[in-house]
């Protein structure tokens, strides 16, 4: 490459602007990514970062602005012309089929014919000199998350891309699997690929990236060096308010018998790709706060619904709530005993979308609100008990006769949130409970949890955010393969175990792979 | 007692073909994510369309081309029904067939207990000479070679080619096969008209091989068992025909047992088919890590691209 071209930025957007109804997704945004650089793309879910990348890979199209690749003007009008120019993308949720193999999810991606000869050889090649083991003939639904993100990069890397784009990497990663990502995405940038890495994970950007930019609301805030700036000054920037610090205080363990107690839970997932539960054994206290790690898929939602009484466990006893064995019964009996239950999906699961919020509430509240009478709805009341959770906890909408998919994630998720709150719930579990929600409402929903065990509640919180455990949880435990890990106290943890923990069973299916090639 | 036998599998051979080439047909659909319960109603359209043309023209060819047609039109009115309106898959099928029945037995009306031209069979020279297997093997009309063909080629097609791997991934994720640039809805079009141009097909040799007459419902609940041998071979097509000869050869070996005077009753004996063929199906397919790797994961459900 002669000297004059490595000046020339490779990739430069000017004013890139994109409206959506009701939303100005990018504001006249400004990006630079420089030949051989790692630049961070920094912001909150909803900040525009994605908008932006789509547009870079030609989902979508600019509304105005302009992008110059190597210098010269140009308009990407689909994934496939951008693939030409040397645009590589790895997507958050991954397009991949779960029935086929490797070397088959990655010849589909393959336009040319040529591409596809000796494919499965040059996949084993390409991911031995990147240190991404991936064994062809396997098939996509036994591998780990980890591992499937491998599929996407190599079948980027197979186009010898100029740039790669990767979106949230790390959020399905152990932190052991993130270092070893970074090695990788190093040594790609010394070989001559930029990569534009989103994420809103300030300490690996901190690490990884030589420039970032950051966005919020649609527009870019700052450029700046990462490693200048301490990750709290970013997180500022990020989120525009000062952060205060969030320390609760510890809270009394109470000595009464336990809460909740399961014992050697064992459900076979109703999913066809799901993880089956072996021997799930937990004692909860009055007022604790016990969060379950683990990377997605690893039998999360399986334990929401056996805890919810979705799947009944064949034996009674193998959960008990406040010495009564409710193994065999379903959600309603559940709740009457004073379980409530938030699953990680709000729309759909948690709330039926095209319902009104007072419908919503009802849905969970009229066992515990008596919100029915004689057998049917009690109108007012339910009105008046969605009406006093918007109240409560500050749900931005029109009012309890909004349809829930009207509100936005945060919204929502508050509404859900406080519907089970008002309800004093002996046992709260809750799933993912600040997945894709803003940061206000995430510290709103932090704030209602504790102030809950606070009051006698015992919560289980399952999620696959490290620092949201941390911060909430009194003990915790890593689920992985379907199996629950020794609880420990959040004290005595450290991120090192919890992450061998968390990738225990695909680390050591990678050895088992690794053998072969 | 070799002339039993021979006449036995000659038997078995004509009553798996229809099952093997409209099972054959619903494979591809189910393999592309459609599941079209309509296989009764268009095998119906297509006996009467092969049985009238023939008739009329006195070309079992032209008849076998009507009956692909007549299956094609009727899968694609379901295509349209499901693929480009979005119902739902299977109460369109079920509808489909409710109409093949009831349009097929309106048509047909004029053709009750008269002859048309019979498929002609295929002599193979020499082979069919030869004594015991030439009777069995080498004496036998276009379809029944046919099938096997068929069946062959689908193997082929599904697991050697690029484009059948298109259509699995299509079966498998319509989403990601979406993302990745395939054109999904065109792709089930193709395979749901290839499914109704094998039903019709399979009725073309119901009413021009199997019993050249016309009757109402002279399917007699083929295209379900054709369904059925579909799911239960897991969708692998040498276990599809597996199923197929096994259920032609236990309808024919009860129906002999009959005749011979053993005592079964003969409720059980029209039972014994089904029930083997379930169970034999159910049996070899118990492995869940098989039937996950083979089961099309969009089977039936509808694909709205979003923007």
């Amino acid at each position: 490459m002669s000297a004059p071209q490595d000046q020339t930025p490779l990739l430069k957007l000017i004013g890139i602007t994109k409206q959506f109804p009701g939303c100005l997704a990018n504001d006249h945004v400004d990006l630079t990514v420089g030949q051989h650089q790692i630049h961070a793309l920094l912001g909150e879910n909803g900040a525009g970062k994605s908008t932006l990348v789509k547009m870079i890979y030609g989902v979508m199209k600019p509304d105005a602005g302009e992008i110059l690749w190597q210098g010269e003007r140009v308009t990407i009008a689909n994934p496939a012309f951008a693939r030409r120019l040397g645009i590589g993308m790895v997507f958050q949720h991954f397009s991949l089929f779960e029935a086929l193999t490797v070397v088959e999810n990655i010849a589909l991606g393959l336009n040319n014919k040529a591409d596809r000869i000796g494919l499965a050889d040059r996949i084993v090649e390409i991911s031995t000199r990147y240190g991404l083991p991936l064994d062809p003939a396997a098939s996509v639904h036994d591998l780990s998350v980890g591992e499937r993100q491998r599929i996407e990069i190599v079948r980027c890397l197979l186009q010898n891309p100029k740039l790669l784009i990767m979106d949230e990497p790390t959020s399905v990663l152990t932190p052991q699997e993130a270092k070893k990502l970074f090695a990788t995405l190093r040594r790609l940038a010394t070989e001559g690929c930029s990569i534009l890495y989103i994420s809103h994970k300030l300490e690996e950007i901190r690490a990884l990236c030589e420039a970032a930019t950051i966005m919020r609301l649609g527009k870019v805030v700052a450029h700046c060096t990462p490693a200048a700036h301490s990750a709290r000054e970013l997180a500022e920037l990020m989120i525009s308010a000062k952060l205060k610090p969030n320390d609760f205080a510890p809270r009394p363990i109470s000595d009464r018998p336990p809460r909740l107690i399961l014992d050697r839970l064992t459900i076979r997932s109703n999913n066809q790709f799901g993880t089956d539960l072996t021997d799930i054994s937990l004692d909860l206290a009055h007022g604790e706060i016990f969060g379950i790690a683990g990377i997605a898929g690893n039998g999360q939602s399986e334990l929401m619904e056996a805890l919810s009484g979705e799947i009944p466990s064949g034996k009674p006893e193998a959960i008990i709530l406040d010495g009564i064995k409710i193994g065999h019964e379903g959600p309603n009996e559940r709740r009457r005993l004073g379980g409530s239950f938030l699953p990680e999906e709000r729309n759909g699961h948690g709330a039926i979308g095209g319902m009104s919020l007072s419908e919503n509430g009802f849905l969970s509240g009229h066992v515990r609100g008596s919100l029915h009478r004689l057998g049917l709805i009690d109108r007012k009341r339910s009105f008046d008990f969605a009406q006093s959770i918007i109240h409560r906890f500050d749900v931005r909408t029109t009012g309890p006769a909004a349809e829930a998919r009207a509100l936005s994630g945060g919204n929502l998720q508050k509404f859900l949130v406080g519907r089970e709150v008002l309800q004093a719930p002996g046992l709260l579990v809750i799933n993912q409970p600040t997945w894709g929600v803003d940061a206000g409402s995430a510290a709103a929903i932090y704030q209602a949890i504790v102030q809950l065990a606070e009051a006698g509640t015992s919560i289980i919180l399952i999620s696959q955010d490290l620092d949201e455990i941390f911060l909430l949880c009194d003990r915790l435990a890593v689920i992985a393969g379907g199996r629950l890990s020794a609880p420990m106290r959040v004290a005595d943890a450290s991120i090192e175990r919890i992450g061998l923990l968390m990738g225990g069973t695909a680390e050591a299916r990678e050895v088992a792979h690794a053998v072969p090639v | 007692m070799i002339f039993l036998i021979v006449s036995f599998l000659v038997s078995m051979i004509s009553a798996s073909t229809p099952l093997l080439i409209a099972a054959s047909g619903e494979l591809i659909a189910e393999k592309s994510g459609v599941l079209n319960l309509g296989v009764e109603g268009m095998m119906l359209m297509g006996a009467i369309a092969a049985f009238a043309t023939a008739h009329a023209t006195g070309s079992t060819s032209l008849g076998m081309l009507a009956a692909i047609g007549a299956g094609m039109m009727m899968a694609l009115l379901f295509a349209f029904l499901t693929l480009t309106l979005l119902a739902n898959q299977i109460a369109s099928g079920l509808a489909l067939t409710i109409f093949g029945r009831g349009f097929s037995a309106l048509l047909g009306a004029g053709y009750v207990g008269i002859a048309a031209p019979t498929l002609s069979k295929l002599n193979i020279p020499i082979l069919s000479h030869l004594p015991v297997i030439g009777p069995i093997l080498f004496h036998h009309d276009v379809l029944v070679y046919g099938s096997f063909v068929m069946i062959g080629a689908i193997w082929w097609f599904l697991n050697r080619t690029h484009a059948g791997l298109i259509l699995r991934a299509v079966g498998d994720s319509h989403d990601a096969a979406h993302a990745t640039g395939y054109p999904v809805l065109r792709i089930r079009y193709a395979a749901t008209a290839f499914g109704g141009a094998m039903a019709g097909l399979a009725g073309a040799y119901l009413s021009l091989s199997y019993s050249p007459l016309w009757a109402q419902d002279m399917t007699a609940g083929r295209g379900w068992i054709a369904l059925a041998l579909v799911t239960f071979s897991a969708w692998r097509p040498l276990w599809l025909l597996f199923g197929a000869y096994l259920f032609g050869g236990i309808m024919f070996l009860s129906l002999y047992l009959q005749g011979m005077g053993v005592p079964i009753p003969a409720p059980f004996i029209s039972a014994l088919p089904y029930l083997a063929t379930v169970i034999v199906l159910v049996l070899i397919s118990r492995d869940r890590r098989r039937i996950r790797l083979n089961q099309p994961a969009c089977l039936g459900k509808s694909f709205h691209a979003a923007a």
